[in-house]
């Protein structure tokens, strides 16, 4: 079974429609593979009967000439996603017990293309959090280990995602991307996370957490797998009024185009004080593989990049805790008793809740209060326009811009922090392109002296995914990032 | 601007949480370490800058004023904690 694992999306499509492999297969291998890596606690509910059920189905799709995109191909869902039938929490004791009845826009794309549904996987509570471990379900737990074998995280929101598609429980996975869910994660767990334009991706359907910076995306092994992905759960969607009518280019075409003549901005604002040696010398090998590849480096400016956290540490708290008034006890989810309605949706809201959603709802409360609305949240929007003009203004000189992902590599589940802001610091190379709107991809690049996984991030101009694309697949060849992680399906 | 325990009860009250007294000090020392962090946004010159509060690039969408969906009580109703006749069930507000 442990060939099955190995093959890529790209791969196993192939061996699909040639019948060298058969759906039911390939699903039940990887429905092992789950079990047999169940102590990462990346799934919080597997849906092995559903997916049997799907890839049969999917089989008999395949032996009639009739296929999708990804056709038979297994797919883990964060628990983000409300999924129809299938219990969906966002992680949060507070959705405890829901059952939606309809099935978000994202999840009904990829089965509409063939996708098979293996199970829900773990994010932090409400997609707050860098490190998966404000989940109700208990922190997801990186496959790659460090030297002293300690347990480390996969990152976050999207922790459980980048862990099972690294640990090969999932060969694809989606995931959802507020401030750098998806390329923090994906980028510590050594895999491919894209997130696309704000608006290429429905968020109809998907547990919200600040509507103007959630965008869903997909994990992958490989950067052909993450376009082909891309391609099958981007649309435009009627029921998703921030959704863009804006066609998607063939995103598998642009994997072979090279970056020939491309020009891609290096942004000085990027070195971070006290930033890991290792991560600057990555950043610049990354900038040696494009230069060779025929690409020129140019050196640019983003002026407000060091604004961008705590900007966003004003927009998406005040986003949420608008968004997050609707888990009140009565119409979903968990509900505790008491004499007044008031007092039921405060116990309610206080069982229901964690400590950083809590957190993170207070502040966005505070900074939208009356008295306070224009000295907080004022200020971060017009901070946010500067932060898109600085982009606005690079997209004249270059066509993309390439960083480093984040800060470190993974750090161990359970490491004690002072103050919550030392944890926000992990997305401080992610956030702006949230902010801005724009796409952003991680691809792996390389192995610190730990072996834990490093990646770049590259981010390109609105709506020009396949440039990413292009410039991926040339940081993956130069790489030949082939290590894996100690912890996956089918490893000893 | 700093946080203090009769504003942590403040706030705690407007976003429907009932954080326990004892936990308020612990939440105004936490909340003003995000705050202190945050007022580096202070140093930025945003005189005649426009707020942004969507990067779209499209204005809203609209439709035709159209009945599209309905008659769904029941999946509506499907998650609710308490229910009776149809509607949903809370404590009484009106004595």
């Amino acid at each position: 079974m442990t060939d099955l694992l190995s093959l890529s999306a790209v791969e196993a499509r192939a061996a699909l429609d040639a019948g060298e492999v058969s759906a039911p297969d390939l699903t039940e291998a990887y429905l092992g593979a789950i079990e047999e890596t169940g102590a990462l606690n990346n799934y919080v509910a597997v849906t092995a009967e559903k997916a049997m059920e799907m890839a049969n189905a999917s089989q008999a799709r395949i032996s009639a000439g009739e296929v999708g995109l990804i056709e038979g191909i297994p797919v883990g869902v964060k628990d983000l996603f409300c999924t129809a039938g299938v219990p969906s929490t966002a992680c949060s004791r507070i959705l405890e017990g829901f059952t939606p009845t309809y099935e978000s826009t994202v999840t009904a794309n990829l089965w509409r293309e063939g996708g098979v549904m293996l199970g829900k996987i773990n994010c932090d509570e409400f997609a707050m959090g860098s490190a998966n471990e404000t989940s109700a379900f208990g922190p997801a737990v990186n496959p790659w280990q460090g030297g002293d074998g300690a347990d480390l995280v996969p990152g976050g929101s999207s922790g459980g995602s980048a862990s099972a598609v690294a640990a090969r429980s999932a060969l694809l996975a989606t995931g959802t991307d507020t401030g750098g869910s998806i390329r923090q994660p994906a980028a510590i767990c050594g895999i491919v996370g894209m997130k696309p334009t704000y608006g290429r991706s429905s968020r109809w359907g998907i547990v919200a957490f600040a509507s103007s910076l959630d965008q869903a995306g997909p994990f992958s092994r490989t950067v052909a797998d993450n376009a082909l992905m891309m391609q099958a759960m981007a649309s435009h969607d009627p029921k998703d009024s921030t959704s863009a009518d804006t066609p998607l280019p063939d995103l598998m075409a642009a994997l072979d185009k090279g970056v020939k003549g491309l020009k891609i901005g290096v942004p000085s604002e990027y070195v971070m004080d006290g930033m890991d040696s290792e991560v600057v010398a990555l950043w610049e090998q990354g900038q040696a593989w494009l230069r060779d590849a025929g690409a020129e480096l140019v050196n640019i400016s983003l002026p407000h990049t060091k604004y961008a956290l705590p900007a966003y540490y004003i927009i998406a708290p005040a986003e949420a805790s608008s968004n997050l008034a609707r888990y009140d006890g009565v119409r979903y989810g968990l509900r505790v008793e008491a004499d007044s309605l008031d007092d039921m949706y405060g116990e309610t809201r206080a069982a229901g809740f964690g400590e950083e959603v809590q957190r993170r709802i207070m502040i966005g409360t505070y900074v939208l209060s009356a008295g306070y609305y224009d000295a907080y949240y004022l200020k971060a929007q017009k901070v946010r326009r500067l932060i898109k003009q600085d982009f606005d203004s690079a997209w004249q000189q270059v066509d993309a811009i390439l960083t480093p992902a984040t800060p470190t590599a993974a750090f161990p589940v359970g490491r004690k922090v002072d103050d919550p802001v030392t944890n926000f610091l992990n997305d401080v190379f992610t956030v702006p392109a949230n902010l801005a709107g724009l796409p952003g991809m991680a691809v792996p690049a390389g192995l610190n002296a730990d072996g834990l996984p490093l990646g770049l991030q590259i981010l390109g101009r609105p709506f020009d995914e396949a440039t990413l694309y292009s410039i991926g697949r040339v940081i993956e060849d130069a790489a030949g990032f082939n290590a894996v992680p100690a912890r996956r399906a089918g490893g000893v | 601007m700093s946080v203090d325990k009769s504003t942590v009860a403040r706030i705690a009250r407007l976003a429907r949480i009932n954080v326990p007294e004892g936990r308020q000090d612990q939440l105004a020392s936490e909340l003003n370490g995000i705050l202190d962090w945050i007022a580096e946004l202070n140093e930025v010159d945003t005189e005649n800058v426009e707020p942004l509060a969507s990067v779209t690039g499209h204005g809203l969408p609209r439709r035709n004023d159209e009945v599209t969906d309905g008659n769904r009580v029941d999946e509506v109703l499907a998650n609710v904690p308490e229910t009776a006749g149809g509607f949903f069930v809370v404590p009484k507000v009106v004595e």
